[in-house]
């Protein structure tokens, strides 16, 4: 198995001062943000990698830089080998483009409510001039819709019924990856069950590839072969499902499972983790996560952890074994 | 006193006239809540959890009306009345904790002058007295610093410092039922486990009954005490936490159940409940699961449909799942 997308080193800074005028008058100083911050790691072909973090964490913003809406400040991002951002054979690029798609949290708003479900479907194709006949009908009983749909609005559909048209939709093109930012968090818990179900059917029958982006730990432990867990625009740890669940090795990671609910834990009293999570624009020096964690020591104010590899994770933390 | 649920409501049917017929968001539901009782209202999304919520505090938006059934609070019949009666007993015997907490505090006023109108309003005490309650208020839902910080306006807080000033405010005029719908939707993980925790330790410190309503198995599995289930408007299930989530008598809480992701589950396939809920407009006869039923018979496509009256108190179903029924679930 070989790596089909490799992020190297991949940096997002935002800038979000006040205008200029603003800035000369109350003489503030620039105000940038760092949204995904030295970011590396490799998906191989047919698994699912998940992204799973708070919010301001950056895993939308990578899921972004991934498919090319956004542009990585530093770093790269190659897919198949290419590097979308600075790419000049515009073959090569058009040919990794067909093979990204991505689908949306909110199956209310990605669906344009003036057009038919047959056209939204098919457009990422017809975009590009391709056969699109019969394609929309194909797709929609692909993922479990009936090809009548076709001649329908999104407004017909419940928002379960809608994720699935997005996931036809993103699979028009015939991808080999699919990013998918929280594609189940608006949904229902019995309809969730459904979409996640029909993803991993997706997954075996055309040998899909995920980037599943998701603050909901039980669907990532449902649905990832490897997980990265992200703090503040930081890969603080990485490692395979059962590895991380076991043994997680970042403390933060540890707090995150702790805090997060469980079914089987009646009237469960725990010790609630402490602070929040700070602000991106002035993060705190060394480890981000040094203010809240309950083992730092000295050194994690000064020294910013490097990412170790110990067993099959990789994990930044001074003090992990 | 003891004795007389903080929270009763009986039979509450709440119906909205449209143009295609009366539609009916609560049908014919009932519970108590005792003191210190934290009651769990699960559902998915157009079930009338949050309606319940609204008609017990007398916010539903017209035209939807209680249109039977009554809501006793400590005994007295709160849902007969309405303006200013109503406006005295909300904040002094009710307190709301809505999803939302940008939207549910007024980004123009400061955090004491908000928390201080409340306790004014209910307390009659002096302005004076008022701040170092709201101090006070803000000092037990966990905000550090509370005496230089009740000066700032809603948005100078995060997200969850925002929540717990709306805790802060609910409380402030000491109430005895608080009505938390979606506390912690809007939150993160580790900032979602803050709040649950502060929510049991005022419950359980002060003897407030809490309705908390969430669409979230896990919060109710760690917080309530006893959990209703709805579905389409009407009670599925109801009793005590642990015996619902582990021994579902109703199979809609046993596919609610089963669809959830464990983690104790691998990569396994989910059991799913087939289709969605059913529009209010388009409820079907008898029992309103009975379409997606995977052991539906006969009986459960007539009317009049189970209720927990006429089946065992426990589950609306005419089948409900039993000991021996568990079995070929799980097989």
């Amino acid at each position: 198995m070989s790596a089909l997308i490799k992020v190297d080193h991949l940096t997002r800074i935002f800038d979000v001062s006040k205008p200029w005028l603003n800035r000369v008058i109350e003489r503030l100083p620039k105000a940038l943000l760092t949204a995904v911050s030295d970011v590396s790691f490799e998906i191989e072909e047919n698994s699912v990698y998940a992204l799973v973090g708070e919010s301001g964490s950056g895993k939308s913003t990578i899921g972004k830089i991934v498919v090319g809406l956004v542009p990585p400040s530093k770093g790269a991002v190659e897919v198949e080998g290419v590097d979308l951002a600075t790419e000049t054979d515009a073959a090569k690029v058009e040919a990794v483009r067909a093979d990204i798609q991505m689908i949306f949290q909110d199956p209310y708003a990605s669906l344009n409510p003036r057009w038919r479900v047959r056209d939204i479907i098919a457009e990422p194709v017809a975009a590009k001039g391709g056969d699109t006949k019969g394609l929309a009908e194909r797709l929609l009983e692909q993922v479990g819709l009936s090809a009548k749909d076709a001649d329908k609005y999104p407004h017909e559909f419940s928002g379960g019924q809608r994720q699935r048209i997005c996931i036809a939709r993103a699979l028009a093109s015939g991808p080999k990856i699919i990013v998918c930012d929280e594609p189940t968090s608006a949904l229902d818990v019995s309809v969730q069950a459904q979409v996640l179900n029909l993803m991993s059917d997706l997954r075996e029958e055309l040998g899909l590839t995920y980037l599943f982006i998701s603050h909901d730990l039980t669907v990532v432990h449902h649905m990832a072969d490897k997980i990265g867990v992200l703090y503040l625009g930081r890969l603080v740890e990485e490692a395979p499902r059962d590895t991380l669940f076991d043994d997680p090795k970042h403390p933060y990671t540890r707090m995150l499972f702790d805090a997060a609910p469980r079914m089987d834990a009646f009237g469960r009293e725990v010790e609630p983790p402490k602070g929040e999570i700070p602000d991106a624009i002035n993060p705190p020096t060394g480890c981000a996560f040094h203010p809240r964690c309950p083992l730092a020591v000295e050194r994690c104010s000064r020294e910013r952890p490097e990412m170790r590899q110990i067993g099959q994770t990789r994990v930044a933390c001074h003090l992990a074994e | 006193m003891t004795d007389t649920p903080v929270l009763s409501v009986r039979n509450l049917v709440v119906e909205i006239p449209t143009r295609h017929g009366v539609l009916r968001p609560v049908d014919n539901v009932s519970y108590d809540i005792r003191a210190g009782e934290i009651l769990g209202v699960v559902g998915e999304s157009g079930a009338g959890k949050s309606m319940t919520g609204n008609a017990v505090v007398g916010l539903l938006d017209r035209p939807a009306r209680i249109t039977s059934g009554e809501i006793l609070l400590s005994g007295q019949p709160i849902h007969t009345l309405k303006g200013e009666a109503l406006r005295r007993l909300r904040g002094k015997k009710m307190g709301m904790i809505f999803q939302d907490p940008l939207t549910s505090l007024n980004p123009l006023l400061t955090v004491g002058d908000q928390l201080t109108e409340t306790i004014l309003e209910h307390l009659g005490v002096s302005q004076q007295q008022a701040r170092e309650r709201a101090v006070a208020a803000l000092e037990e839902v966990g905000i550090p610093a509370a005496r230089s910080r009740i000066d700032s306006y809603p948005h100078e807080f995060s997200g969850g410092m925002r929540q717990r000033v709306v805790i802060a405010l609910a409380l402030c005029a000491e109430p005895d039922l608080i009505i938390a719908d979606e506390p912690t939707t809007a939150l993160d993980v580790s900032v979602q486990a803050q709040i649950v925790a502060l929510l049991k330790r005022l419950c359980r410190e002060r003897g407030v009954a809490v309705m908390l309503v969430t669409h979230d198995m896990g919060v109710i599995a760690e917080a309530a005490d006893r959990v209703a289930v709805m579905y389409a408007g009407r009670l599925a299930e109801l009793g005590p936490v642990r015996e619902v989530l582990t021994e579902a008598r109703h199979p809609y809480t046993s596919g609610l159940m089963a669809s959830t992701p464990l983690a104790s589950q691998g990569h396994e396939r989910l059991r799913q409940i087939p289709g969605a809920m059913p529009r209010l407009g388009n409820l079907p006869d008898g029992c309103a699961f009975h379409p997606r039923c995977e052991f539906a018979q006969d009986r459960c496509r007539q009317n009049p449909g189970p209720t927990l009256d006429t089946c065992d108190g426990r589950a609306a179903c005419w089948f409900p799942l039993g000991a021996d029924r568990k079995q070929e679930v799980g097989a």
